[in-house]
């Protein structure tokens, strides 16, 4: 039908841009940003209608991929429980990056069937004259790629705990991925030397692609459950760069331009994570934080207090403010329900409710606000710890759910303890701090926490959701 | 044409860096899986790998492997991401 130069095909790939940057730049602000996604949508239509417009394309084969993997899409995306929201993100993410790998393959396949020549054609007007430039491209896509595919399906295996969440670490793990790195290298520049000809550039190539996939499984596994956030968004950032990347393959603006956005964005949610726990990348990345139980150099001074059902109602039937803090906690027992109903009843006897979400707590950015506007909580009510801290002696009762790093005074006053410098919740400072908890079990990062030992600390044990359904119980029957 | 190519792919990157300043963290994990539908764009790719014919069955295959799983990251990643936002209220109640 149309070549790639036609001026229909470029007008809709450029329309495409523009959408996705519209759509990106309304996903921004909460009132904007349902339009925002379906406007994004809008361009990805665009794009596929221009490819669909080229010439020579045929479509018995699009369809059937095409309706198979909508198909999977869409049943996943309505039957995943927002729960499992983390792991499901980070799948989704792993197939476009496994896309990105199999279209360098088909180039690279294409490229040594055809002869340079030939392949040069194919690619339409405006190719480069330099096959150096699709070599290094394609083994780019496939490395970034395969990385990926394979560290967003170990981040699956970790989110839905069909693997340890713990990280996994073993002696010498940085020497062998620094090995791999290197061979992964001296693999692609076999194959940028050789460019597609003869079976040792396919072997190369192939390699390439292997070694990228062991390379996704050694880098994700030593990182702990409770630094996903980062490694989610991180891995989302790797799928942008490279569809990006499988754009300098083919040509397409369109591609180098959606997949830079991606990659640019999530790189910035990347370091939000990090800045919300005082660490670097390559800490969160390399140092296995949390694999050990670090013996706090400092005991911990004081007693803990449990306290019952009944005097947590107490507690909390006088109290005029009170401040949710949840964490991965409440999404384990699934108490974000009876968290809302707790909270509306509170409200009822006069209190005033705020939910306050550190931007790490949960598996993934966002996790709890995910969660709790699941469970038809105002988003005007959630706030985050710079709105509460500066008022926090204000607060009669700080309630935390399944909180742990994320509300540990140690980050403020020990200055040996790994959390050391992160930015917390200051529930210590609220009159009085009510913990859920299942046990005296440190969080994920192994960290003794102080907070437990506070004298306005009252320690409620037992499983999240049936504490916060027995306080509800207390509420209704008075 | 590299130039050109290049050119597009640095002003790119620098937009979105501008563009995902200062998210609300209630936003975030909408950002993270919405943009990550828009990295399904390695769709077109494969709609070529898999439409074209050239080079044979091999990348036919390989074109429409491609599609399967480009086509679940931008379906799935795009109705994931409109749920989630269909879920943030306002205090009145309404849907947003």
């Amino acid at each position: 039908m149309l070549s790639s130069d036609h001026p229909l095909i470029t007008s809709l790939y450029i329309l495409a841009s523009v959408l996705f940057i519209v759509g990106l730049k309304m996903l921004n602000r909460a009132a904007t940003a349902r339009r925002g996604n379906l406007i994004s949508g809008v361009g990805m239509l665009a794009a596929i209608v221009a490819t669909c417009l080229l010439k020579g394309i045929s479509f018995q084969w699009i369809l059937l991929g095409a309706i198979v993997g909508s198909a999977i899409g869409a049943v996943a995306s309505y039957s995943v429980k927002m729960t499992a929201m983390p792991e499901m993100v980070g799948l989704f993410n792993g197939f476009g990056g496994l896309a990105s790998m199999l279209v360098a393959w088909a180039e690279f396949h294409k490229w040594r069937g055809l002869g340079w020549e030939a392949y040069l054609r194919t690619l339409g007007a405006g190719a480069p004259d330099s096959s150096l430039f699709t070599a290094v491209a394609a083994v780019f896509t496939a490395i970034v790629g395969a990385v990926t595919f394979s560290g967003s399906v170990v981040a699956f295996l970790k989110l839905a705990e069909w693997i340890t969440g713990r990280p996994i670490l073993f002696r010498g793990q940085r020497l062998l991925n620094g090995a791999i790195v290197l061979a992964t290298l001296a693999a692609a520049a076999a194959v940028v030397v050789q460019r597609p000809t003869g079976g040792a550039a396919y072997a190369a190539f192939g390699a390439v692609m292997t070694l990228g996939l062991v390379l996704g499984v050694t880098s994700v596994i030593p990182i702990g459950g409770a630094d996903m956030p980062v490694v989610i968004s991180l891995l989302n950032s790797y799928s942008g760069v490279a569809a990006a990347a499988a754009g300098f393959i083919i040509l397409n603006n369109g591609l180098i331009v959606a997949g830079s956005l991606v990659g640019a964005s999530g790189l910035i949610l990347t370091n939000i994570m990090c800045k919300a726990m005082n660490r670097s990348l390559a800490n969160v990345l390399f140092s296995g934080f949390g694999a050990v139980e670090t013996a706090s150099s400092s005991a911990v001074q004081g007693e803990v207090k449990p306290v019952s059902v009944e005097d947590a109602y107490y507690i909390l039937e006088a109290a005029r403010s009170v401040v949710f803090v949840p964490g991965y906690g409440m999404a384990v027992a699934q108490a974000q329900h009876v968290v809302r109903e707790l909270g509306q009843l509170l409200e009822k006897n006069g209190a005033e409710v705020k939910y306050c979400i550190h931007p790490v707590a949960g598996r993934m950015p966002g996790h709890m606000n995910v969660l709790l506007a699941e469970a038809s909580v105002p988003y005007e009510q959630l706030v985050e710890p710079g709105d509460v801290n500066p008022v926090i002696d204000t607060v009669d009762v700080a309630i935390v759910i399944g909180a742990n790093d994320v509300v540990n005074p140690a980050a403020r006053e020990d200055r040996t303890s790994p959390l050391w410098g992160m930015p917390i919740i200051n529930v210590d400072q609220a009159r009085t701090c009510i913990v859920l908890k299942r046990s005296m079990r440190p969080g994920f990062a192994g960290v003794e926490n102080p907070l437990f030992f506070k004298p306005n600390t009252r320690m409620l044990f037992g499983d999240a959701k049936a504490s916060i359904s027995a306080l509800v119980a207390e509420f209704k029957s008075e | 044409m590299l130039g050109l190519l290049f050119f597009v792919f640095v002003l790119a990157v620098f937009l979105g860096f501008e563009l995902i300043s200062k998210v609300p963290s209630q936003l975030h994990t909408p950002l993270m899986s919405g943009s990550n539908a828009i990295s399904g764009i390695t769709i077109v790719g494969a709609l070529v790998a898999a439409g074209q014919g050239e080079g044979g069955l091999t990348v036919t295959i390989l074109g429409t492997l491609a599609v399967v799983a480009a086509m679940i990251n931008v379906v799935g990643g795009y109705l994931v991401t409109d749920r989630m936002l269909g879920m943030f209220r306002h205090k009145d109640g309404g849907a947003k």
